[in-house]
C-alpha cells in the first residue's frame, strides 16, 4: 500500500471513528479482519460470513450473518436486506457491541440501551414489520435451543409459547379468551428487557492491540 | 449419635491401645527429637528379626515377635488410623459441610498427637520430609495431572503461568523482605538470622499449595475458569519454589560474601532449567506410557499397573536431576490422559480412575493426619509474637495485593476479564499446605539457626490457612455473590434473551476475530492429530473413537430390543401397568449395558470438555456458550443422529457456569448418571413410542431419528423438521408434563401415550438436561419454570394464528 493511501485511509478511519465510536486503532484491527473475511475485497457477502469455521456451532449463526445484511442495523432507516456490505456497514454493525464508556449520562445510557436492544429486536422480527409475532419467536426459540431433534424442537416450541403468554400477561394484562395477542413490541421488548443489563451485558471487547488471534484462520 | 460416640471411643481406645503396647514395645530405641530417620515411625526399628538370636530354653509355641514386623505393622495402621478418621470426619455431613474436611482431619491428627505424646512423653510420629515428598505427595499430584481439564488449563495457561511464577516470586520477595525489614526494626526480637534466610523462608512459605486448594475448594464451588486458575496456579509454583528454595539454600550456605552477578544470573538460568526441564521429563515420560499402553493388549489385567510406576518414576526421576518433580509428574499425566483412555481397555481405564482417587485421597488424608499429630511436639516449639503475626499478615496481605496487580495488569489482554469477587476469592484462595511445611523441615538446622521458629511459624500459617481460611471460604463466596448477582427470578422471556445474546456475543467475537482459533492452537491440532495419534494410539483406538456414539446407539437399540420383547414375551403390554417392575429392569439394564460404554464416552471426552451441566449451578447469571467441540467434530460422521443429538445436549454449558469439577472424592461418571439416565430414558420412551405405533398400525411417530444429520454441519438441524410437529405436538406437551415429576399424574392413561408415563414420571428428576437448554438455574427455578409449560394445551388455542 503506498503512502497516499494509507493515508486516506487513515482519513476514512477518522471519519469512521467519528460516527462509530471505535479507536483508531480497533477500526485498524476489524479492517484487517474484514480483509480477512472477504478475502481483501472491498465487500463481504454472506457466503465470507457463512465460512467462518467458528461459527458452526453457534444456533444463531443463521440469524447473526442476517443481521449484518439487515438494513435496519446499518442506521439508514430502511428496511430490507442487502447482498454486500462493505468495511463501514461491517462496522456500523459491530458498533453496537461495543462496551458502554465509563461515564455517559442517564439519557445516553438509555439511549445505548435501545439501540443494543434494537438489534435483538431485529434479529428477531424477520420480517421487519415492527413486532415479533409468534411464529417468528417459535423460530428463534427453536433456532436457539435446537441443536438437536424433535425432541428439542417441541421443547422449544413449548417454551416459545409459554414466554409469549408471559409476555403477553404482562404488557397486556389479563385478555379475553377470544383476544388474540398479535406480537411483542418493541416497547414491550424494552419493559420486559428492563430488568437486564443490557448496556453491560451486550458487549465485545474490541482490543486495541493486534494479537496472534488475529491471524487466525477462519 | 450413639452410634457416633460409639465410633469414636472405640477407635479412640483401639489406639490407645495400640499406642501403649507399640511404645512399651520401643522403648529400646530412643527417638531423635522431630526429625528421626527416614521412615513413618520416629522410632528405631532396626531390630528385624533381632529375636532369633536370644537363647531358647525350650520350644515356645506361640511367640510374639514384635520387632520382626514392627516398621510395616506401624505403616499399615497409620494407614488404618488415617482412614478411620476420615470415616469419623465424614459422619456428620452437616459439619464438613462447614468445616472442609481438612480441618476436620487436622483436629484429629491433633488429638492422636496429644495421645501418643501423652503415652510417651515424646513425639514419636511425625511428618518427615522424606516420606512426604516421596511416598505422600506424588499420587495426589499424579490424580491431579490425569483429571486436569486439558483444554480449559491450556486456554488460560498465560495467566495461570503469570500468578505461578511472577506471583509467587512476588510473594516470596515481600514477604522476606518484610519480614526482614521488621526484623531490622527490632520487631521480632533478638533472632540469630539473616536477610537470606528471610529471603529463604519466604520462598517457602509463599508458594500456593496444590493439596490444600483442592481439599476447600472441593467444599466452594466456584466457576471453572477461577478454580482452574488457582489450581493450575498452585501445581505449576513449584517450579518456582523449588528454585528459589535451592536458590537461597545455596546462597545461605556460601555466605553472603559470595554472592555476585554471575551467581544471581546462574539462579535464574536454573530456573528456567528446573521448569523446563521437569516439564520435559514428565512429557517423556508420558510418551513413554502412552506407547507402552499401545502394546499392552494382552496383560490387561495389570496394565494399570504401568501408570503408577511410570508416573513414580518420572516424579523421581526429575527429583534425581534436581528438576521440578511435581512439574513433571503433573505435565506426565496431563499429556497422557487422553492416549491411554483410548488405548486402555475400559476396565483398565475405570481401574486408573478409581485406584488413582483412592491413593490420592489416602494420601491426602495421610497428609493432613500428620500435619496435627507433627504439631504436637514441644521441642520444635518456639515461640515469637513478633515473627509470626508478621508472617500471617504479610502472606495474607501480600498475596491480595500481587493478585489485584496482576489481575489488573492481566485483564487488560484477556477477553473474559476476571471479576472482583473472583480475585478477592483467588487472593483468598491461596492456602499454604503440607508442601511448604515438607520443604522447612529439610532445613539444616546447622545452618538455619531458627529452624524451630521457621517450622513453627509454618506450621501456624498452615494450620491457619487450612482451617480458618478454610472455613471462611464458602461463607465469604456466598455472601460476595449473593450481594453481587440479582436474586430477583427472570421471566422466561429474560432467559431467552440471556441466552440469545450469549450465543450473540460469541458470534460478534468469532467474527470480529477477536477471540479466535489460535493459529497456533489449530496448528497443534492437525501436527497431533496427524502425528501423535498416530504413533500414540492403537489403530483399533483410534477408529473406535469415531464409532463410540455409534456404540451408545446400538447399544440403545439392543435394549430397547430386548426390553419390548421381554414385554412381548408376557403378553402384549402387560408388563407396562408394573410400573415399578418396569423401572427397576430398565435402571439396572440400563446401568449395566450403559456402564461399559460411560467410561468410554467419558474418557473420550475426558480432554476437550468432558462433563455435561451439573445440576447445580451457582452462577445465577445464566449464559450458554458453544465452543467448538473437538468431539463434536468427530460426532458429524456418526451415523445415528438421535445419539449424536442426545450427546449433544450434554454439550451446552455456559462460559461462565461451573460445569467442570475437579473433585478429589467424586469421579465424573457419579454425577452424569442421572441426566443420562434422563436422556436415555427418553430415547427409550421415543422408541419405544414409535415402536408401538407402528405395531398398532397408527402411522409412525417416528422420524424422530431419521433426521439425518448428514456428515456436515449440525447447524442444518433446524431446518429440516417440518413435518414432524403436528403430529408429536401431544405427545410433546405430555413429555413436558411429566418432568414435573407428577407422580399423580401416572392415572389416567391417554391413549397411546400410556407407555411413556409409566416409566417417563419414574425419572423423577427435575431433568436439567431436559430444560437445560432453557436456563440451568437451581432446580427450584426450574420447577417455577414448569407450570409455564403446563398452562399449554388450555392457552395454545388463543395463539394459533
Amino acid at each position: 500500500m503506498g503512502a497516499s493511501q494509507s493515508a486516506r485511509t487513515e482519513h476514512e478511519f477518522q471519519d469512521l471513528a467519528d460516527r462509530t465510536g471505535f479507536s483508531l486503532e480497533q477500526i485498524g484491527n476489524l479492517n484487517k479482519r474484514f480483509r480477512q473475511l472477504s478475502k481483501n475485497e472491498q465487500t463481504l457477502s454472506r457466503q465470507d460470513l457463512a465460512s467462518i469455521s467458528a461459527l458452526d456451532n453457534n444456533p444463531l449463526r443463521a440469524q447473526i450473518i442476517n443481521a449484518f445484511f439487515d438494513k435496519r442495523n446499518l442506521r439508514q432507516n430502511e428496511v430490507g436486506t442487502v447482498q454486500v456490505i462493505g468495511f463501514e456497514e461491517f462496522l456500523m454493525v459491530m458498533s453496537h457491541f461495543r462496551p458502554a464508556a465509563m461515564h455517559i449520562t442517564e439519557e445516553e445510557r438509555e439511549k445505548l440501551r435501545r439501540e443494543k436492544l434494537r438489534f435483538v429486536f431485529n434479529m428477531h422480527d424477520t420480517d421487519s414489520d415492527g413486532t415479533i409475532t409468534l411464529e417468528e419467536y417459535r423460530r428463534a426459540v427453536e433456532e436457539l435451543l435446537s441443536k438437536a431433534g424433535t425432541i428439542g424442537q417441541e421443547t422449544a416450541k413449548a417454551i416459545a409459547d409459554a414466554a409469549m403468554l408471559e409476555v403477553a400477561s404482562t404488557t397486556r394484562g389479563k385478555m379475553e379468551p377470544d383476544e388474540f395477542y398479535e406480537g411483542i413490541t418493541f416497547e414491550n421488548f424494552l419493559q420486559i428487557l428492563k430488568t437486564l443489563d443490557i448496556e453491560t451485558r451486550m458487549h465485545v471487547r474490541f482490543l486495541n492491540m493486534d494479537t496472534a488471534t488475529m491471524r487466525c484462520g477462519k | 449419635m450413639a452410634c457416633r460416640t460409639c465410633l469414636w471411643l472405640l477407635g479412640t481406645a483401639f489406639f490407645t491401645c495400640t499406642v501403649r503396647l507399640v511404645v512399651e514395645g520401643t522403648e529400646v530405641g530412643a527417638p531423635q527429637g522431630s526429625h528421626p530417620e527416614p521412615g513413618v515411625v520416629g522410632s528405631n526399628h532396626s531390630q528385624a528379626g533381632g529375636g532369633h538370636g536370644s537363647s531358647i530354653s525350650g520350644i515356645q509355641i506361640v511367640t510374639f515377635k514384635w520387632h520382626h514386623v514392627e516398621a510395616p505393622y506401624l505403616i499399615a495402621l497409620w494407614i488404618l488410623v488415617a482412614g478411620v478418621s476420615k470415616m469419623v470426619v465424614e459422619l456428620n455431613h452437616s459439619l464438613t459441610s462447614v468445616i472442609p474436611e481438612s480441618a476436620l482431619l487436622i483436629l484429629i491428627g491433633w488429638i492422636l498427637g496429644g495421645i501418643i505424646y501423652g503415652a510417651g512423653k515424646m513425639q514419636t510420629f511425625t511428618l518427615t520430609p522424606t516420606v512426604f515428598f516421596f511416598y505422600l505427595l506424588p499420587q495426589v499430584i499424579l490424580d491431579a495431572g490425569y483429571f486436569m481439564p486439558n483444554k480449559l488449563f491450556f486456554s488460560n495457561m498465560g495467566a495461570i503461568l503469570v500468578y505461578a511464577v511472577i506471583g509467587t516470586c512476588w510473594n516470596a520477595a515481600t514477604v522476606g523482605l518484610g519480614l526482614w525489614g521488621c526484623w531490622l526494626g527490632g520487631a521480632m526480637g533478638d533472632i540469630d538470622i539473616g536477610l537470606l534466610q528471610f529471603l529463604l523462608f519466604g520462598s517457602l512459605i509463599a508458594a500456593v499449595d496444590p493439596v490444600a486448594v483442592i481439599a476447600v475448594f472441593e467444599e466452594v464451588h466456584v466457576n471453572e475458569v477461577l478454580f482452574i486458575m488457582v489450581f493450575g496456579e498452585s501445581l505449576l509454583n513449584d517450579g518456582v519454589t523449588v528454585v528459589l528454595f535451592n536458590v537461597f539454600d545455596a546462597f545461605v550456605s556460601l555466605g553472603g560474601a559470595e554472592i555476585d552477578a554471575v551467581e544471581i544470573i546462574k539462579g535464574i538460568i536454573s530456573f528456567f532449567v528446573v521448569a523446563f526441564g521437569g516439564s520435559l521429563v514428565g512429557i517423556i515420560f508420558a510418551l513413554l506410557i502412552s506407547l507402552l499402553t499401545r502394546c499392552t493388549k494382552n496383560i490387561q489385567i495389570i496394565e494399570p499397573g504401568f501408570i503408577f510406576i511410570l508416573g513414580y518414576l518420572s516424579y523421581l526421576t526429575a527429583e534425581m536431576l534436581s528438576l521440578s518433580a511435581i512439574l513433571s509428574i503433573v505435565f506426565c499425566g496431563i499429556c497422557c490422559q487422553k492416549y491411554i483412555n483410548a488405548n486402555m481397555d475400559e476396565c483398565s481405564v475405570t481401574t486408573v480412575r478409581y485406584v488413582m482417587k483412592v491413593f490420592a485421597n489416602g494420601s491426602e488424608t495421610i497428609i493432613f493426619v500428620f500435619l496435627g499429630i507433627s504439631a504436637i511436639d514441644p521441642a520444635i516449639w518456639v515461640w515469637n509474637t513478633g515473627f509470626i503475626l508478621l508472617t500471617l499478615l504479610f502472606i495474607f496481605v501480600f498475596r491480595f495485593i500481587g493478585v489485584f496487580l496482576l489481575t489488573w495488569i492481566l485483564n487488560k489482554y484477556r477477553l473474559v476479564p476476571l471479576e472482583f469477587i473472583d480475585q478477592v476469592v483467588m487472593s483468598y484462595g491461596g492456602l499454604r499446605g503440607a508442601v511448604a511445611y515438607g520443604l522447612v523441615a529439610m532445613l539444616d538446622e546447622n545452618k538455619f539457626k531458627e529452624k524451630n521458629l521457621m517450622v513453627s511459624t509454618t506450621l501456624i500459617v498452615v494450620y491457619f490457612t487450612v482451617m480458618l481460611q478454610g472455613i471462611t471460604m464458602k461463607p465469604l463466596v456466598t455472601w460476595l455473590k449473593v450481594k453481587r448477582a440479582a436474586v430477583t427470578e427472570l421471566t422466561l422471556a429474560e432467559k431467552i434473551q440471556n441466552r440469545t445474546f450469549d450465543h450473540m456475543l460469541v458470534a460478534i467475537e468469532d467474527i470480529s476475530g477477536q477471540i479466535g482459533h489460535n493459529y497456533m492452537r489449530d496448528k497443534w491440532h492437525n501436527f497431533e492429530e496427524r502425528w501423535l495419534c498416530w504413533l500414540l494410539m492403537k489403530p483399533s483406538a483410534r477408529k473406535s473413537r469415531d464409532y463410540i456414539f455409534n456404540i451408545f446407539h446400538q447399544l440403545n437399540l439392543k435394549d430397547a430390543m430386548s426390553y419390548v420383547k421381554e414385554g412381548e414375551r408376557r403378553g402384549s403390554l402387560a408388563f407396562v401397568r408394573n410400573e415399578t417392575k418396569a423401572d427397576v429392569d430398565f435402571n439396572k439394564k440400563f446401568r449395566a449395558s450403559f456402564s461399559e460404554i460411560m467410561p468410554d464416552i467419558m474418557a473420550d471426552n475426558m480432554g476437550p470438555d468432558h462433563v455435561p451441566l451439573s445440576s447445580i449451578l451457582q452462577d445465577i447469571v445464566p449464559s450458554v456458550c458453544l465452543d467448538m467441540h473437538e468431539q463434536d467434530l468427530e460426532m458429524r460422521e456418526s451415523e445415528d443422529f438421535n445419539a449424536h443429538h442426545l450427546l449433544q445436549q450434554h454439550l451446552y454449558r455456559g462460559r461462565k457456569q461451573h460445569r467442570h469439577r475437579y473433585s478429589r472424592s467424586h469421579l465424573e461418571t457419579n454425577k452424569d448418571e442421572n441426566e443420562v439416565q434422563e436422556i436415555f430414558q427418553r430415547t427409550m420412551r421415543s422408541r419405544l413410542e414409535s415402536f408401538k405405533s407402528a405395531k398398532m398400525g397408527v402411522a409412525p411417530a417416528k422420524k424422530i431419528q431419521t433426521k439425518h444429520q448428514k456428515k456436515d454441519k449440525p447447524q442444518k438441524m433446524p431446518n429440516g423438521n417440518s413435518t414432524d410437529k403436528s403430529k408429536n405436538h401431544p405427545y410433546g406437551d405430555k413429555d413436558l408434563e411429566f418432568s414435573e415429576g407428577d407422580c399423580g399424574s401416572g392415572g389416567e392413561a391417554a391413549g397411546d401415550l400410556f407407555p411413556m408415563r409409566a416409566y417417563g414420571v419414574e425419572a423423577g428428576i427435575v431433568n436439567p438436561a431436559f430444560m437445560a437448554e432453557m436456563d440451568p438455574m437451581d432446580n427450584m427455578q426450574q420447577m417455577q419454570q414448569i407450570p409455564h409449560v403446563a398452562l399449554l394445551p388450555q392457552t395454545l388455542n388463543s395463539f394459533d394464528p
